[in-house]
């Protein structure tokens, strides 16, 4: 996932996760990702909300998810087989935290390790048989690093340990004596090879002593057990460790995977609806610079089964795009797809769409007018203000942020009043802004003003006041032609607009 | 240098002659009624196992004996100092406990084991204070003649001796390695150890470089018991058997250094803790703005003190992070007795409690509460606080307090220190004022020192007498300000913070009473 380092899992979500989630409809794209599989789901979740900020980290994983692409039989064995190294461990007691003695430490790590060892043969096979079909960066390293770690000499060494771990000659214990001469320094050794049966030196009789229980003793043999578990304590929890190390690979192993599994999955879903997806061309951050073909919101894709309506946009130098025109036109799609392209992108996956071009943003945030909220319209404009107030805490230069029909709870002027000032102060400050309105004031305003650095978008609408779903360049216009969506519904005579 | 080798006798009596520790006695009248038992109680928290609590009610007879505590209570300002006893002072604990061991596990080899470690504890924190006070620049007479001793002790044949023997004994048992195999559960065998290798080394090498960020500790803890049970008693059993000369070696040691331990270390060890203790006490105040001093303490009674306060309040309020008031008080000229009067709940006892503890500190030889102090070298002290005894009637209660005083007046002479606190409160009024004048009368003719704690205004006016009072501000009177100041008694304030205790001041009727 990284050329440098690990994945890191432990990583907060940003604050704005929620908002994020909910504004560009999120759940869908990570269910088709994930299907039902939590883990996946939660890894998706973090990775694509967690975005790279440079180009070569982005072109890294690219090429990474475009090996994956063309090999997805041996992808998904790697997967399956880091995935069941995992279950196995958790299956071998559920109560890993609450060992009782060493000698259950020392038993469960020994079968786990020879669990792990068997694993780990199999992937070294996997990666000996497939290894010259993968040409990223990512998967190269991964590979030679199998390859030249688990070598066979090593794996051998491994078994050989496994085999004298069976403790078959007896538990040999070295000890001194320590406070209050008790015995202290307990260590497990090993017998030494010239010791072993053949010579039998514990056979001889003199210099040894053995004690042997009463069959009476009642507390005895617990004593004889605590004095054996101080014995392999200190190997136990060596093997413990191991064990956990070992393991620790697997899950990395997977960690790295699953974001491409996940990236794999959608990809089919969304081909089996004939729709394209595109590798990204990221550009430096700070370099206002966006074009796209057929770009199309990959969540309406997924709920639908016929293709959605893609955009084209060249937007070369633009820090603020206003998006106006007809309701249920495609504008909030438009604006969720430019979203959700630009997480894909900063999370190395494709995009949605034919082709996109654009500059790596510090964050993607969204401001959507939210529906529900209405019912109180006083409160309504104190909650949006509130959520302004919440991103303006997280934004930085060259951050994104997504505005869908907000500060519209009030009346128009001072909606549009809102919006300009908050606009222009974000626009100072180098933040990107895409701002859906049908506050007329306020895009006509920008409009008149002929900034260079704004471009202007209209929703479509046909003469005959059909929607094509299609967001064009074009001026705002005065209305939104409500009354078009009033007369099909409550009127059902056809179209009739008016101005 | 001559004039320090005085030989060590106590860290806390330098002579004979300065007293010593007293024998433990009933808890005395002066001791609860100053607070001084909650305030002893507090510093020794923690130590109980030095039995410190009579020293401190043995009060010294001579500024000289109070200087030699001054100087080392000074000298215990410093850190390394400080960390030089706790370090002696762990090593003598783990020794105590490692002795307690020896007399009662039941293995002998396992006795002679917790001997063993005994005199290493001994030997190791007696060497290591004689070499951290050889590196201080000592001052005080008390630690130069401790070190005197202390160094010469070190270099004396016998503990050379009992040290080499000691670290031979240890190095020959350590060497006493052994190996246990078991093969079955119920069954093992001991042999001499033959330079086997720990497996987990080579285990830990096999999979390093799986290794990525902290492992966690799978490790089982055992309970440390100090006993071994018979299964470990077989094994040490065959390990003595394995190196026999080892153990015999171990048992003549034993008997040879049964007296190991030298009185005069031990009996330091103890009495160090009594400055400790203290030092530690007050330094929980730093940061509060109350201040300690050394204390100037002589047979004038022209007694002062600036900035003092009651020790066993400050000690309450400080854990509560409450602010506390300071006092001023002095005595001149023939000044002898302080009639405190004013409000109650005002400090009146406070200031009482705390005039009689910073003497009693005072003649401990310990730093008092204030920022300076001048104190009397007192003989006793003598009080007489209300108490909260049930009595059937007023009759009863009048003749105790009598009885109480008599003895009082009895025992008194001219170098005691007397605080009677609101003495005669269950009388009449014209009781009180009589047999309070008479008290008085006889205070003063002996010229003893005094606090009168009152809320009769007449007795204020006698000769030799002071008149403080514990005051209110004049804006604000429900506002205590628990400062006592020298001033004739009024009897005004008193009524009006009464009033305002009850809420009735003119801006508090307004406040209330708007609508």
């Amino acid at each position: 996932m990284h050329r440098d380092r690990g994945l890191d899992l432990e990583g907060k979500l940003p604050a704005n996760e929620y908002d994020l989630s909910r504004d560009l409809q999120l759940e869908t794209l990570f269910k088709a990702m994930a299907g039902k599989d939590k883990f996946l789901l939660d890894l998706a979740k973090k990775v694509l909300l967690t975005s790279l900020l440079d180009v070569d980290s982005i072109l890294f994983r690219q090429g990474v998810l475009k090996d994956c692409l063309k090999n997805p039989d041996v992808v998904a064995e790697l997967f399956k087989l880091s995935a069941d190294a995992i279950a196995k461990e958790k299956q071998d007691w559920a109560w890993n935290d609450a060992y009782k003695s060493a000698d259950q430490t020392f038993q469960r790590s020994v079968r786990l390790l020879k669990m792990l060892f068997s694993k780990l043969k199999e992937l070294r096979a996997i990666v000996d048989q497939h290894a010259g079909r993968f040409e990223s960066d990512g998967f190269k390293g991964l590979f030679e690093m199998v390859q030249g770690e688990i070598s066979d000499s090593y794996l051998a060494s491994i078994e050989g340990h496994l085999k004298e771990l069976e403790l078959g000659e007896g538990t040999l214990i070295s000890a001194e004596l320590g406070e209050g001469n008790k015995g202290t320094g307990y260590a497990l050794c090993r017998q030494p090879e010239d010791r072993k049966e053949g010579r039998r030196l514990f056979g001889r009789k003199t210099g040894q002593f053995t004690f042997t229980l009463n069959t009476n003793d009642q507390t005895g043999p617990e004593m004889m057990a605590e004095l054996r578990d101080r014995g392999i304590n200190g190997l136990a929890n060596t093997l413990a460790q191991s064990s956990d190390h070992l393991l620790g690979f697997f899950v990395s192993l997977r960690n790295e995977l699953a974001f491409y599994v996940a990236c794999m999955n959608l990809r089919d879903q969304l081909a089996a609806r004939g729709e394209p997806v595109c590798f990204p061309t990221p550009a430096e951050r700070g370099r206002r610079s966006r074009a796209f073909k057929g770009l199309y919101d990959p969540c309406l894709a997924l709920r639908r089964d016929e293709r959605v309506v893609g955009n084209d946009l060249e937007a070369e130098g633009k820090d603020l795009v206003v998006v106006t025109g007809a309701n249920r036109g495609g504008k909030s799609t438009f604006l969720r797809s430019v979203g959700i392209s630009q997480l894909l992108m900063q999370a190395g996956a494709f995009a949605p769409g034919e082709s996109l071009h654009a500059d790596i943003c510090t964050g993607v945030f969204t401001h959507f007018t939210r529906e529900e909220d209405s019912s109180m319209k006083s409160g309504k404009l104190d909650e949006e203000l509130g959520r302004m107030s919440k991103i303006v805490d997280s934004l930085s230069p060259d951050c994104m942020v997504l505005f869908n029909e907000s500060f519209a709870s009030t009346n128009e002027r001072e909606g549009s009043e809102i919006s300009r000032q908050i606009v222009a102060a974000l626009l100072e400050r180098r933040v990107e802004v895409f701002f859906v309105t049908h506050q007329y004031e306020f895009a006509h305003l920008l409009y008149e003003k002929g900034t260079p650095n704004a471009a202007f978008l209209r929703a479509q609408r046909l003469e005959n006041g059909e929607r094509t779903f299609r967001v064009l360049p074009g001026e705002p216009l005065p209305t939104s032609y409500g009354d078009d969506l009033y007369h099909r519904i409550f009127l059902a005579q056809g179209p009739g607009a008016k101005g | 240098m001559s004039n320090t080798t005085r030989p060590f006798r106590s860290i806390l009596f330098e002579k004979a002659e300065d007293g010593s520790e007293p024998p433990s006695t009933g808890v005395q009248d002066f001791v609860v009624d100053l607070h001084l038992d909650q305030i002893v109680d507090s510093i020794l928290v923690g130590r109980q196992e030095y039995r410190l609590g009579t020293l401190f009610m043995a009060t010294l007879n001579s500024s000289e004996a109070i200087e030699y505590r001054h100087q080392a209570m000074r000298e215990l300002e410093s850190q390394s100092l400080r960390d030089a006893i706790e370090a002696f002072a762990q090593g003598m604990r783990s020794m105590r406990r490692a002795r307690q061991l020896a007399e009662n596990v039941h293995n002998r080899y396992n006795r002679q084991g917790w001997f063993l470690n005994g005199v290493e504890a001994y030997c190791e924190a007696v060497s290591r204070l004689g070499a951290d006070l050889a590196a201080l620049d000592l001052e005080s007479r008390g630690f130069l003649s401790f070190r005197g001793f202390l160094l010469s002790y070190l270099e004396s044949p016998g503990f050379a001796a009992l040290r080499a023997e000691t670290e031979k004994m240890r190095a020959d048992l350590a060497a006493s390695r052994y190996c246990l195999l078991m093969k079955t559960n119920n069954q093992f065998t001991v042999r001499k150890y033959e330079g086997e290798e720990d497996y987990s080394v080579e285990v830990e090498k096999a999979f390093e470089k799986f290794r990525e960020g902290a492992a966690k500790d799978y490790r089982i803890r055992f309970t440390g018991y100090p006993e071994v049970n018979h299964v470990e008693e077989a094994a040490l059993e065959f390990v003595a058997k394995l190196y026999p000369e080892v153990f015999q070696s171990l048992d003549e040691y034993c008997a040879r250094n049964k007296e190991f331990l030298d009185q005069t270390v031990a009996d330091f060890d103890r009495e160090v803790q009594f400055y400790i203790a203290y030092h530690e006490f007050v330094a929980q105040f730093t940061g509060t703005g109350l201040r300690f001093c050394y204390p100037v303490v002589s047979d004038s009674k022209q007694v002062e003190s600036h900035n003092g306060f009651d020790l066993a309040l400050a000690n309450k309020l400080v854990r509560e992070k409450s602010p506390l008031v300071t006092n001023d008080f002095f005595l001149k000229d023939n000044e002898r007795v302080f009639v405190v009067n004013g409000p109650n709940q005002g400090g009146k006892s406070t200031f009482a409690r705390a005039f009689g503890q910073l003497h009693h500190l005072a003649c401990l030889g310990l730093p008092v509460p204030g920022t300076s102090a001048k104190l009397f070298l007192f003989d006793r002290i003598f009080t007489h606080f209300e108490r909260e005894e049930n009595f059937d009637d007023l009759r009863s209660r009048l003749e105790d307090d009598l009885m109480r005083v008599h003895s009082i007046l009895d025992a008194c002479t001219p170098r005691s220190v007397v605080i009677i606190n609101e003495l005669f409160s269950s009388s009449t009024l014209r009781d009180a004022v009589f047999l309070g004048r008479k008290v008085l009368e006889r205070v003063i003719q002996l010229d003893a020192l005094c606090v009168y704690v009152t809320f009769i205004d007449e007795l204020s006016t006698m000769d030799k007498a002071v008149s403080v009072m514990s005051t209110v501000l004049p804006d604000n009177p429900e506002l205590r300000t628990f400062k006592i100041t020298r001033k004739p008694a009024d009897g005004l304030a008193f009524a009006m913070a009464i009033a305002d205790k009850h809420q009735l001041s003119y801006e508090r009727i307004k406040e209330r009473i708007r609508q």
